[in-house]
This record gives C-alpha cells, structure tokens and sequence, in this order.
C-alpha cells in the first residue's frame, strides 16, 4: 500500500498524529512517581536534546522550500551570529532570533 | 477550597452566573502568553509552517489540523517535507516518531507540577498534548507559584493561548504564501531552527543538556550528509549517551 492510497487525513493521523502523540501518552505513564533528577530522565532527556540538535541542524543544512535558496555559508553564519547577539543581549532569545534573521536577510541579499 | 494563597481578588461580581474558578484559573493561563515573547515567535514559526504546507501543495485545512494534532512545529516540518517529497509513508512515520522523543522528557518533567489529590490521570492528556517547546517553557515558569488543584486548568489556558497564535499563523502563512518573495519566505522558514536552539540553549542548565545539544548539532548533520539511515534515532543515542556519559564521569570524580 502507498502513501497516496490513503486519505490525507487518514495519512495525517497514521503517519502524523499517532508517532507523535504516542511519547505523550507514554510520558504520562512514565511521569507517575518518577522523579526529575534520575538518572534514567538525565539519560532521555539528553538523547532527547540530540535529537532536537539533530533536528535544528538538519534544516539548516538540508533546509526546506525557499530557505534552500539562501546559501550554506550564510545559513550557518546567520545561526552564529544570532547566538552570539543572544549571548552578548542577556540571553535574550528576542534579541537572538531578531539578529539572526537580519544576518540571514542581508546575507542573503548579499550573495543571493 | 480558600486557598488562594492570600491572593487578593479584585471587583467580585456580586450578582449571579458567577463564572467557576477552573475558567477563571483557565482564562489566567491564557492570560500568561502574550507576556511571553515565544507567543509571537509561535506565530512567525507557524507562517513558515503554513508556507511551507501550501509550497507542497497541501490544503489549508490539513496545514491547521497538523498544527491541533501535532502541535510541534518541528515535527510538522518533518511530516510535511517528508509527505511532500514523496518519502514513504513508513519512512516518514519513523521519522516523525523520532523527533517527537523528546516530548517525552518535557512531559515526564511537567506532570510532576500538576499533580494534585484531585487530578486523575485522565485530566492529564490534554496538558500532555499541549506540551510542546513553547507551552512546556512558560508552563514550567507560571505553575510553580500557583495553587496545586488549579495548575491543569491553567497549563490547558497557556496552550490554548500558544495553539491559537499558531493556528493563526498557520492559516496566515498558508494564504501568504503565494504572494510572499521567497527572501521572505526564507526568514520565515529560518524561524523554526533559530529559535528553537535559542530556547534549548537558554533553557538548558545542566551540563547533560548543554552537551546533548553540542553532541546533536554536530553528529546530526554530519549523518545526514552522509545519507545515513535513521539519522535523527543514530544522532539521539549517540550525542545522548556520549552527554550523559560525560555528565556521569564529571558527578563520579567530585
């Protein structure tokens, strides 16, 4: 069976809604008498800090639609020098977004 | 049940169809988002998801119900793509699954909050599917200074109030979509990965999490470049273990 055999919808909630939603559920059965400092937690969620490393890392280096339009240098140097504004600013993470953006706007713009 | 906390509650209504305090408690929960900057961060972010629906040709009704459904803008990104470039069904469900491992520790971590005599399990399922990066930040920040029993009707207000910019965004960036230049469309895509590292890495304290994040940003692409398999799953246990690894030798020489 093919992915187009089945309604989007359907596909939505085969493919979409149910690998996601079952980490939920699952947590709430972990989550009783579970204590946030074991080591066990430590452990998950520090696989699952990776992932969403992974996952952060991925659209920059494989972005999606028109982001793959703006060069790779640019992408990753627009990352670092809004993680540099949200060091020097507080660790503000309004700061940091909004000088990431205008580095990836004029570099793109740049080099486009 | 007058355990306000001392709070003071200003201009009762005395007369009838007082409101019961859970939509109060609701209401205040709500009230919490817009004081958070990630409220108009979920909006941008959502944009990119709406454009990035309508650039694979998905309908503007299937870009909202990912949103309610999912309600993880990365995952979103994982399913939509992973649909749109013709990945298998299979393929794109494993891959959706392993992005979404890390909800599991944010609700393992919350729950312990909004446990209280009264909360039976079943009233957690809809504060479990509201945490997401955003929710689960400002959840962790509002709840623990107010009263135990009305934590779930203020953790269900803050996510309500997080899903409605973002599906506002969604249908937004969805409708924008087609008139956006694509520098535009860029920023908006660029959203996701910025600010999400940003919350990781101002949320993240613990040596373990720092470590993770480092061990993920470096492993993950380095797989994914080389068409590994599984790439997300390999970079989880790899850059986690490695984390904690490091995290466990660091506590045994002390």
């Amino acid at each position: 069976m093919s992915a187009t055999d089945l309604g989007p919808y359907a596909l939505l909630l085969l493919v979409g809604f149910l690998p996601n939603e079952i980490w939920r559920w699952l947590g709430i059965v972990l989550a009783r008498g579970l204590d946030e400092d074991a080591d066990i937690v430590v452990w998950v969620r520090a696989m699952a800090t990776a992932v969403l490393a992974a996952v952060i890392a991925r659209i920059i280096v494989v972005p999606p639609g028109a982001l793959a339009g703006v060069a790779l240098p640019v992408r990753i140097a627009a990352m670092a020098i809004g993680f540099a504004g949200f060091l020097a600013l507080r660790r503000s993470p309004f700061a940091g977004i909004v000088i990431g953006e205008a580095a990836l706007l004029i570099g793109a713009a740049l080099f486009y | 049940m007058t355990d306000d906390g001392g709070r003071k509650t200003e201009h009762r209504p005395s007369s009838g169809l007082r409101p019961p305090p859970s939509v109060i408690w609701f209401a205040r929960g709500v009230a919490a988002t817009p004081k958070s900057v990630l409220l108009y961060v979920v909006f941008g972010t959502y944009l990119g998801i709406g454009a990035l629906a309508y650039d694979l040709s998905f309908s503007a009704g299937w870009a909202l119900a990912t949103t309610v459904l999912i309600w993880a803008a990365p995952n979103q990104v994982v399913l939509i793509s992973g649909l749109g470039s013709g990945a298998g069904a299979l393929a794109t469900a494993v891959a959706v699954s392993l992005s979404a491992v890390r909800l599991l520790p944010m609700v393992v971590s919350l729950l312990p909050l909004l446990r209280a005599p009264g909360v039976r399990t079943r009233a957690l399922i809809l504060p479990a599917h509201f945490t997401a990066v955003s929710a689960w930040v400002v959840a962790l920040q509002v709840l623990p200074a107010l009263p135990r029993e009305h934590r779930v009707a203020v953790c269900n207000g803050i996510g309500v109030g997080f899903l409605v910019s973002a599906s506002a965004g969604t249908l937004a960036g969805y409708h924008l979509a087609a008139q956006l230049p694509p520098l535009f469309a860029a920023a908006l895509l660029f959203l996701t990965p910025i600010s999400f590292f940003l919350a990781v890495a101002g949320g993240s304290s613990r040596l373990a999490d720092r470590l993770a994040l480092i061990f993920g940003l470096i492993i993950g692409p380095a797989l994914a470049l080389g068409k590994v398999d599984l790439d997300l799953l390999w970079t989880g246990i790899a850059g986690g273990t490695l984390a904690y690894g490091v995290h466990r030798l660091r506590r045994g020489k002390r």
